[in-house]
């Protein structure tokens, strides 16, 4: 029964590290505006599908991932600068369906500009598996999981020791308080667009060789980053990063032991009874509701 | 004198009626009456979506899922169990709300994007099961076979036959929403939808309100199911997904939250949106992507917020001339 476990657990830790990142945008841009970006599975889609441009434009795979990502960021700050800022007062419902609607022009963008194919980007460093524990690991799964460690303590460390990051988080907790000490909340907003961008564009690039690329990818990649967020307590990046670590060991590991068809089920109806038990998530704290 | 409120509503009722089944006339051939026809059905889920989203302020991001359940339950009552049309419609829309009834006990708890994220993925769950569930559904390549609507000896078998019969759902659909909104148990929901706590403090049971709108939604939304698989004799689990499901709340908030008129205007505007951007071609998906947030971001309070301000507007200009 047991005999798969590690398999599971490794290929599971790898694509849940990926929703972790994906997560993690979810978490930037909601913390610093107070809205869920539906077009962050888009972000996804374009890291991975300008990286395999990137590539067959002739830049080498490494820096064809770089600039896929910073392209992304860009296209994540104009996004803002474009269509959310004009909306500002608007209920913030309102915004996320402009974020629906800038998905839905990013995917059609993409289409248009990549055409309908499915294709891969080449693995970082090769394909040969490593045989250990009784699991093959793909030298990718260890590329996704460094570069989601790195991103993460990364993270850490713009919020802990840069003024930037400092803002961003005052923005996070009071955007009144933070607007009446200096911190320009429309620039954070900005800036989260652009990072959230990033992170997303990187999680798309880093997870590119390993499950393939299209430009219709983003839709179920950004449903998956949500429950992700949801599932660590929405507005706790590190929370999101290991509720995308739960969802993927659990979507593996029904896949292996269940049904393949229904593995997305499987994690969904876990994801759900955990809602019912614990409706803030597993690191969310309860709200206070004020009369 | 004014006339009890039950009765105006009931006149605006009949006079959307009335203009429901007049523009058929318009319309330049039976394509166009198909296209009204799944219009009139997006319409009825929208106005019970909105019941819950802009009444009640509870959001649904798995609606579509109650539509699937419709339309699948009549689907194999019609024709597995060899039930007649009536009773697979029946079946379909109780089978919906019991769906719904059994959901919102746990998930109505949940506030804001969790309850978001519930009822996505509840409907994500569901689209599962009608993708992998291949000996009842069908799968992905779809259930075909259902009866064409037939009701007391008729059968509804041209599209103006059928477009009638979905004009006159409508109507009555715009009906019940409007006079429930103005009933005791409409003035709670609003109640609640503002806050919670003061809501409870009025007496107003909030878990059972809540629990009456999701259930009244995804029956509505069964019924739409019920009628679109009679409709067109095939369904597949691609038109009952996730993607679905956001359309129809996008078609609330288009339309304006908390008008039953906006819901309408909603649906068949982004019904017959890819329609009229056929000659686009290629690039129809950017333009309406484009429209979508244009809309949003000139029109904040969408198209019925957008409307009454034209007509103030109208009104205060004509005043100042008469002066």
């Amino acid at each position: 029964m047991l005999s798969g476990a590690p398999q599971y657990l490794v290929s599971g830790l790898t694509q849940g590290a990926a929703y972790g990142l994906i997560g993690l945008g979810f978490t930037m841009i909601f913390n610093t505006t107070g809205i869920i970006n539906f077009a962050q599975g888009e972000f996804v889609m374009l890291g991975g599908m300008l990286a395999v441009w990137f590539l067959g434009a002739g830049l080498p795979l490494l820096l064809a991932v770089l600039a896929a990502c910073l392209v992304t960021a860009v296209a994540g700050a104009l996004m803002e600068r474009l269509a959310i800022r004009p909306l500002a007062g608007a209920p913030a419902i309102n915004a996320v369906i402009i974020t629906i609607g800038v998905s839905i022009l990013l995917r059609g963008g993409a289409m248009l500009a990549f055409g309908k194919d499915t294709v891969a980007l080449p693995a970082f460093s090769g394909v040969t598996p490593i045989l250990t524990l009784g699991a093959a690991i793909q030298p990718q799964s260890l590329w996704v999981l460094a570069v989601t460690l790195a991103l993460l303590a990364g993270l850490r460390l713009f919020f802990a020791a840069t003024i930037q990051g400092k803002a961003m988080l005052a923005c996070a907790c009071q955007q009144k308080a933070a607007s009446l000490v200096g911190i320009s909340v429309a620039r954070m907003a900005l800036l989260s667009f652009g990072i959230s961008g990033l992170i997303g564009a990187v999680a798309g690039a880093i997870l590119a060789p390993i499950t393939m690329t299209s430009f219709d990818v983003g839709t179920m990649l950004g449903v998956k980053g949500f429950a992700a967020c949801i599932l660590g307590g929405l507005g706790n990046p590190f929370g999101a990063a290991a509720g995308g670590l739960v969802l993927g060991v659990l979507e593996s590991f029904g896949a292996g032991y269940v049904a393949s068809g229904y593995k997305d089920a499987f994690a969904f109806i876990v994801l759900l009874l955990l809602l019912f038990v614990k409706p803030s998530g597993l690191f969310g704290k309860a709200g206070v509701e004020r009369v | 004198m004014k006339r009890p409120l039950a009765g105006q509503n009931a006149i605006r009722a009949l006079l959307f009626l009335v203009a429901l089944l007049v523009a058929p006339l318009a319309l330049p051939n039976e394509y166009y009456l198909s296209i009204a026809i799944l219009g009139c059905l997006n319409a009825v889920i929208a106005v019970g979506l909105n019941l819950l989203l802009g009444y009640a302020g509870q959001i649904s991001l798995g609606h579509a899922a109650f539509y699937g359940i419709g339309a699948y339950a009549t689907a194999l009552c019609t024709t597995r169990l060899g039930l007649p049309i009536p009773a697979g419609m029946v079946i379909g829309v109780a089978l919906a709300a019991a769906v719904a009834w059994i959901v919102a006990v746990p998930t109505l708890k949940l506030k804001g994007h969790y309850l978001a994220m519930a009822t996505l993925g509840f409907g994500i769950i569901v689209s599962i099961v009608f993708n992998e569930a291949v000996d009842i559904t069908g799968g992905p390549s779809g259930y075909v076979g259902i009866p064409r609507l037939a009701l007391l000896g008729h059968e509804f078998d041209t599209d103006r036959g059928y477009y009638n019969v979905v004009a006159v759902v409508l109507a009555a659909v715009v009906l019940l929403a409007l006079n429930l909104m103005k009933s005791r148990t409409g003035r709670a929901l609003r109640a609640l939808h503002v806050s919670e706590k003061a809501a409870q403090s009025l007496g107003i049971d909030i878990a059972a309100h809540k629990r009456f709108v999701f259930v009244l939604s995804a029956a509505l939304a069964g019924l739409a199911g019920v009628l679109y698989a009679h409709y067109l004799g095939f369904i597949a689990p691609a038109s009952f997904g996730f993607s679905f499901s956001i359309q129809l709340v996008v078609m609330v908030i288009l339309g304006g939250m908390a008008s039953v008129w906006g819901s309408v205007a909603g649906a068949l505007f982004l019904t017959a949106l890819p329609e009229a951007l056929r000659d686009f071609e290629n690039i129809d998906i950017l333009v309406y992507g484009a429209i979508l947030v244009a809309t949003i971001l000139f029109l904040p309070d969408g198209l019925a917020g957008g409307c009454t301000r034209l007509f103030r507007k109208f009104r205060r200009t004509e005043a100042s001339h008469a002066r």
